[in-house]
């Protein structure tokens, strides 16, 4: 240590300002314990606000406004071809939207006496983290969080530069290059790929397994393979990108021996914890494999005053995972019987349709060859979805033969994101399909979709 | 080389003990015999000191916690290693890890709120919890629960944490099986397997649980052995508050209720002139302080009982209802209720039908400071064979006191008063000490009692029994 540093002494220290630290820290200051929070840019929010899921839903939602303009045509309205000027869009994003909610944050920071440090924070031992850049100090901690987060993964051998985008540098939009190359079927690659296309870029995606979004169940994600394939130059599956070369015009990539040229490329194969570096080997806290931070039920580490949550501690990598775990940590160091104990982390494809599903999957039982019972309502039978004029999506209930107890839910077509709630409720509570049913859902709504299809196990 | 040291067999029958205070950290060297940690047993608060020297690997308990005997306390590494070693840089700073138990300079540069308050005291201080199999246990993550989440709410699986109930030993009454609320209360008043190491807050108590950080009491059923019927909601009548009870409070109402339960008591009353007695205690009063000896009509008592029990050895005994047989104790150590501020505590004097009264005066008034002080020691506290309780100070003209239990009887008594007695025809001003004894009408009749009890009101009334004359 440097002569002439600070070195102060707090209850906790919460690494990365992402959803799973704020969380962590929020509570943590509800509880009376004194909370400072390092992060590298000096403010809250994290890859979800800065870079991942609020820019992403942003671009989204103006996509999702061009395919509800082109869609109007059906019914006899003709809005003309649309013009889509960058500056205000990145504007918009950035201020009304990104600036607006980190202000937010910022604000209930200072509420709760959070402090926010800038730098880059290291562990010296299992009772210190050093700072490093703006503000350098020592801090001392009783308790310390990880919640260092992830950054997208690279691809051997493919450096990234100005035309070969990861997913930070697409939300940017930069520009809207007229042939872009998605390289990953995963979420990141779908959501991205649908506003670039509905910007107006020629997307060529491609995935190295023979599905989108793998891990889903297929009767969801057939939903969105249609659209794709509308909506998109080319999906190619089982595809692998063997070369990806910038060139003078461009980029061009050899795809089954064949080369092809793109004016981007984006590269989504997913995302890898950021826990190099951290100086964990300085502490008990034990790391897998992949660097992923172990943890147990309540978010705590191998050595006792170490906690991690977030996307820094494992799969799925989702926000909202992250805060609760955020708070579940917090109320652990505050000597609260807290434990992650939940059945159910919703996932959400914010894509045209969108793809939801909680709990118990087909895949899923399929693999550990678990009895189930699936009932299945599709949007054709929907009256509201026939006056949006959307009746593409389907709603599915994942049941336990025996007792009737909801295990799982998944949902395909646009409000999916929304409609899972309800679901994960049900399942999480250890609620019966028939608790689904005999309830009274707003007539017409697409949430009747979930009582339509618990129905449908209580005949006969 | 890790050795871990586990809760040592406290004696008599004591099986675990409260954590206090943890007095060492983890990665502290200490001495052989250096004070380790403060717990509180049913019967005293004793500090445990450290069986070896070394360094404080892990520390596997914090306080509010319950220890059973055997269980791992703290883990010894060697005193050089383990744990990160400071560097050349680090070496001359505060942050070495493997500091001694000097006093931690706490260096605060800019942030001025320097806490004064050690850790297990202060109401902010965060659990230092860890407990390693249960982190083992959950570091297996993916390793399939057992069979399975169980089917209950989430605030309904937060419940269970909070009051230290296994969920998969509850069983659920509510659809297909999901356990409810009640089932979980349920579940603790019929004595559900309850993790020791669970704490928390009653989640009925909103006001506890929004008080900053304060460190949660451990809640638990009491071990009284009958069920008590569920309460009413006091809620719909008034606003209500749940208090943890301390680890004293439950043991004196686990004690007190098994005793009440199991015995049926029976008391019968009587009154000793002790006009003479107090004549000699304070006519001697001078004379025992000189000797730093305060005189008081208990050690007196304490002089009578033995004498009469050793004519009534029936009530120097313990019943063992399952042999069938009493256990007639061949020595007299008894038990004097002392109130302090943390609960009634009944200190034993040992060996009193082996005393002259001023003796047992003296040991008196040690033992009894030892209590108030907190800092009786086990040996202090056990082995009684009979209890007086002398709750004169506080007035009153008598009490039923109930038996402390294995114990056969209890001798009780209140303030003396000065009252008209009629003597040899004359009504003469006489000192009265209301006394009564509570006995196991399992062990004597009434009328053996009634010996008994006229066999310490005789000595009381005629002090040169007493004195050895």
């Amino acid at each position: 240590m440097v002569m002439g540093d600070l070195v102060r002494d707090v209850d906790v220290v919460v690494i990365g300002g992402g959803p799973g630290g704020y969380s962590a820290a929020f509570r943590c200051a509800e509880l009376g314990l004194e909370t400072v929070v390092v992060d590298s840019g000096k403010r809250l929010g994290g890859a979800c606000l800065f870079e991942g899921c609020i820019p992403s839903k942003a671009l989204l939602h103006v996509a999702a406004v061009l395919g509800e303009a082109e869609r109007a045509k059906e019914f006899g309205v003709d809005f003309g071809p649309a013009r889509v000027s960058l500056d205000p869009l990145r504007k918009w994003k950035t201020e009304r939207v990104i600036g607006k909610l980190a202000r937010g944050l910022a604000s209930v920071a200072k509420a709760k006496g959070v402090e926010v440090v800038g730098g880059r924070g290291v562990f010296e031992d299992a009772r210190t983290i050093r700072v490093e850049g703006d503000e350098p100090q020592a801090l001392k901690f009783r308790h310390a969080i990880v919640a260092t987060g992830s950054a997208p993964s690279r691809l051997r051998g493919i450096e990234p530069s100005e035309r070969v985008m990861d997913s930070t540098a697409a939300l940017e939009v930069p520009e809207i290059p007229e042939r872009l190359l998605v390289v990953g079927g995963g979420y990141i690659g779908l959501e991205l790929g649908q506003v670039y296309a509905a910007l107006g870029s020629a997307v060529t995606l491609v995935e190295m397994t023979d599905g989108l979004l793998p891990g889903a169940d297929r009767d969801l994600v057939q939903w969105l393979g249609r659209r794709v394939d509308k909506q998109f130059a080319a999906v190619r599956l089982n595809a692998r990108i063997e070369a990806l070369r910038e060139t003078a015009s461009g980029v061009e990539a050899t795809i089954a021996g064949a080369a092809t040229t793109f004016d981007r490329a984006l590269l989504a194969v997913g995302r890898r914890p950021l826990t190099d570096g951290l100086g964990l080997d300085k502490t008990r806290a034990k790391q897998d494999a992949r660097g992923f931070v172990q943890i147990d039920a309540r978010c705590a580490t191998a050595d006792p005053r170490l906690f991690a949550v977030g996307d820094a501690t494992g799969e799925p990598m989702l926000a909202h995972r992250a805060m609760r775990q955020g708070k579940v940590a917090a109320e652990a160091i505050a000597g609260r019987p807290a434990a992650f104990d939940n059945t159910v982390v919703p996932a959400v494809v914010f894509t045209d349709p969108e793809i939801a599903w909680c709990g118990l999957t087909e895949t899923q039982a399929a693999a550990e060859g678990r009895a189930i019972r699936v009932a299945r309502f599709g949007w054709a039978a929907s009256g509201r979805a026939a006056t949006l004029g959307r009746s593409d999506g389907v709603t599915k209930l994942v049941v336990d033969p025996e007792s009737g107890r909801l295990l799982g839910a998944g949902i395909a077509g646009p409000g999916a994101g929304e409609l899972i709630a309800e679901a994960a409720l049900a399942v999480e509570a250890a609620l019966l399909a028939e608790d689904l049913a005999l309830t009274i859902h707003t007539h017409p709504t697409l949430s009747e979709t979930l009582m339509e299809a618990a129905e449908t196990l209580l005949r006969g | 080389m890790s050795r871990p040291f586990v809760l040592p067999d406290l004696g008599e029958g004591l099986t675990e003990a409260e954590i206090v205070k943890v007095l060492v950290r983890e990665g502290d060297v200490i001495a052989e015999d250096a004070p380790l940690l403060e717990v509180e047993t049913d019967k005293a608060t004793v500090e445990i000191p450290s069986p070896m020297s070394g360094r404080v690997e892990k520390i596997h308990v914090e306080p509010h916690q319950t220890v059973k005997v055997g269980q791992v306390l703290v883990t010894f590494g060697e005193a050089a290693s383990g744990a990160t070693k400071p560097t050349g840089k680090q070496a001359a700073d505060t942050l070495d890890p493997t500091r001694t138990l000097a006093p931690e300079p706490r260096t605060t540069v800019q942030g001025t709120r320097a806490r004064q308050a050690p850790a297990a005291e202060s109401p902010r201080a965060p659990a230092r919890s860890f407990e390693p199999a249960e982190a083992r246990a959950a570091v297996d993550v993916g390793a399939p629960a057992r069979s399975g989440p169980v089917p209950a709410t989430p605030s309904t699986r937060r419940l269970s944490r909070e009051l230290g109930v296994d969920l998969h030993a509850v069983r659920g009454t509510g659809p297909a099986g999901r356990v409810t609320d009640d089932d979980v209360r349920a579940a603790v008043a019929g004595g559900a397997p309850a993790r020791a190491q669970a704490r928390g807050v009653p989640r009925t108590d909103r006001a506890a649980q929004l008080e900053p950080a304060a460190t949660p009491a451990p809640a638990k059923p009491l071990a009284t052995h009958v069920t008590e019927p569920p309460l009413p909601n006091f809620e719909q009548w008034g606003p209500v508050e749940r208090q943890p009870l301390s680890h004293l409070r439950r043991t004196i109402a686990e004690r007190m209720t098994l005793s009440a339960t199991v015995i049926p008591h029976v008391t019968h009353f009587d009154r000793a002139d002790i006009t003479e007695l107090d004549a000699i205690v304070q006519r001697n009063l001078e004379s025992a302080r000189a000797r730093g000896v305060t005189l008081t009509l208990t050690a007196f008592l304490l002089r009578a009982a033995a004498l009469a029990l050793a004519e009534h050895p029936t009530f120097n005994a313990a019943l063992d209802a399952a042999a069938g047989q009493l256990i007639v104790k061949r020595y007299v150590h008894l038990g004097v209720a002392v109130a302090t501020g943390r609960g009634l505590i009944v200190p034993v004097l040992r060996d009193v039908d082996k005393k002259p009264v001023i003796e047992l005066a003296r040991e008196l008034g040690a033992l009894a400071q030892r209590v108030r002080d907190g800092k009786a020691t086990l040996d202090d506290l056990r082995g009684g064979t009979f209890t007086i309780t002398n709750i004169g100070a506080l007035g009153g003209t008598g009490a039923i006191p109930i038996i402390n239990y294995p114990e056969v009887a209890i001798l009780g008594v209140a303030r003396a008063r000065q009252e008209p007695v009629v003597r040899d025809g004359r009504i003469e001003p006489r000192l009265l000490l209301p006394v009564s004894l509570t006995f196991d009408h399992r062990v004597a009749d009434g009328a053996d009692g009634a010996r008994f009890a006229a066999a310490i009101v005789r000595r009381l009334e005629r002090p040169e029994l007493l004195l050895g004359l």
